[in-house]
């Protein structure tokens, strides 16, 4: 589908980076939906009690769905879920924002820990984050 | 006159909230940061700011995409914290000053911007950390609250000049404002992190510093950059530095350094503070 011109210059992609915009927030909406209603203990508790229902009450699309059976946070952004509302199910989930940082970067924990540290060093990210992926 | 005593800067990772709560502000890991406040405190103490305009973003608290306001201007008596997914301690709420709020809201039309106006808004960390680090040891907040939120979560969002143009106006409301009370200006979240994405763990301390070197006496050079330049250099999150543009805005033309901490890594985000005073 073609879309109207852009409002402004399109500017280069930036690897590794998936801007939230209107694209991603309409095809994010039942995800994030379900996140925001984490807010509330007992709708936590609900999800954790049966999480097949609670995901079909709020009609996640069948990538959603998927992704957030396998724990798979990329699958979850590639799906329109933003980071804030995810980091609520990440608590049901007993993630931390490292955790979810090496599922993302496919470091372990540690190593993503590791690449933290090295930056507050004074190493550059780019090191950082090579010496975390080859040793 | 109200005065408008100066303006201060502050990260807001949720995480800070936690160290807290355990006590953990002079373990090695967090010292770093933590040893950045005592300077604060002892200058609030010093200046006794009665009245707080913060600028901050919600992180799915008061929001959701159902409505997201590019700017949001809260006007209410009194501002609570609630449960934000995970079940923490919740934080002290805070009076608000609704009559300063609809004064800020008048001149933000009258100068043509169009906020929504909030007469009930939760608040999130972004507003609570920073007060816990200013005040640890307050049963109330000395001061009372005109909370402006930015988007900063959900793109379009609005530009650097846009947001400083935004501080701007609400200076002009403050520096009018009959009322006698003392005013800090206070800018939170960032600097540079991003939490999504394959890059997530990228931190870049050099544009941080170009952002701390210019705030007080140039925040103009910061509204060169677009948005997604920012994101570029900042980190898909390290756009909140929007909210301390826009804050420094509000501080008024002329702005002097009194403070300065910079630390990473505090969880994924490079952490600053700093204090500005007019002049």
């Amino acid at each position: 589908m073609p879309h109207p011109a852009s409002p402004t210059e399109t500017p280069r992609a930036i690897p590794g980076t998936t801007l939230f915009d209107g694209d991603a927030a309409q095809k994010g909406y039942q995800l994030n939906a379900m996140c925001f209603s984490f807010n509330s203990a007992a709708n936590r508790a609900a999800f954790a009690a049966d999480e097949e229902a609670y995901c079909t009450r709020f009609a996640l699309t069948a990538d959603q769905r998927r992704a957030v059976a396998t724990r798979d946070v990329p699958g979850m952004i590639a799906a329109g879920g933003n980071i804030y509302y995810l980091a609520k199910l990440a608590g049901i989930l007993g993630l931390s924002v490292q955790d979810v940082g090496a599922l993302q970067t496919g470091l372990s924990v540690d190593a993503f820990k590791a690449m933290l540290l090295a930056q507050g060093r004074g190493q550059s990210y780019e090191q950082s984050i090579a010496e975390a992926r080859h040793g | 006159m109200a005065e408008i005593v100066g303006a201060y800067f502050t990260s807001h990772v949720p995480g800070i909230g936690g160290a807290i709560q355990r006590g953990d502000q002079q373990t090695p890991y967090w010292k770093p940061f933590f040893d950045g406040f005592p300077p604060v405190r002892e200058w609030l103490a010093a200046v006794r700011p009665d009245i707080a305009v913060v600028f901050s973003n919600d992180h799915g608290l008061n929001f959701f995409l159902d409505t997201m306001p590019t700017f949001a201007v809260g006007a209410a008596a009194e501002y609570r914290n609630a449960d934000e997914g995970w079940g923490l301690p919740l934080y002290k709420p805070v009076k608000g000053h609704p009559a300063l709020s609809w004064h800020v809201i008048e001149q933000l039309v009258a100068d043509e911007f169009d906020p929504v106006t909030c007469q009930a808004m939760l608040v999130d960390h972004a507003i609570a950390i920073p007060l816990e680090l200013a005040w640890p040891d307050v049963t109330e907040w000395p001061v009372k609250l005109v909370p402006i939120g930015i988007n900063t979560v959900q793109h379009p969002l609005p530009s650097a000049r846009r947001c400083l143009a935004l501080g701007r106006s609400v200076h002009r409301a403050l520096s009018s404002w009959g009322g006698d009370e003392r005013i800090v200006v206070i800018g939170t979240g960032g600097l540079s992190h991003q939490l999504d994405g394959e890059r997530a763990g990228f931190m870049n301390p050099d544009f941080d510093r170009f952002c701390l070197d210019h705030l007080a006496a140039d925040p103009d050079a910061l509204t060169h950059l677009s948005v997604h330049d920012i994101v570029r250099l900042a980190g898909t999150q390290g756009v909140e530095v929007l909210n301390w543009i826009a804050a420094r805005g509000a501080l008024g033309p002329g702005a002097v350094e009194i403070h300065r901490n910079y630390h990473l890594p505090i969880s994924n985000t490079a952490a600053a503070t700093m204090l500005l005073e007019p002049a």
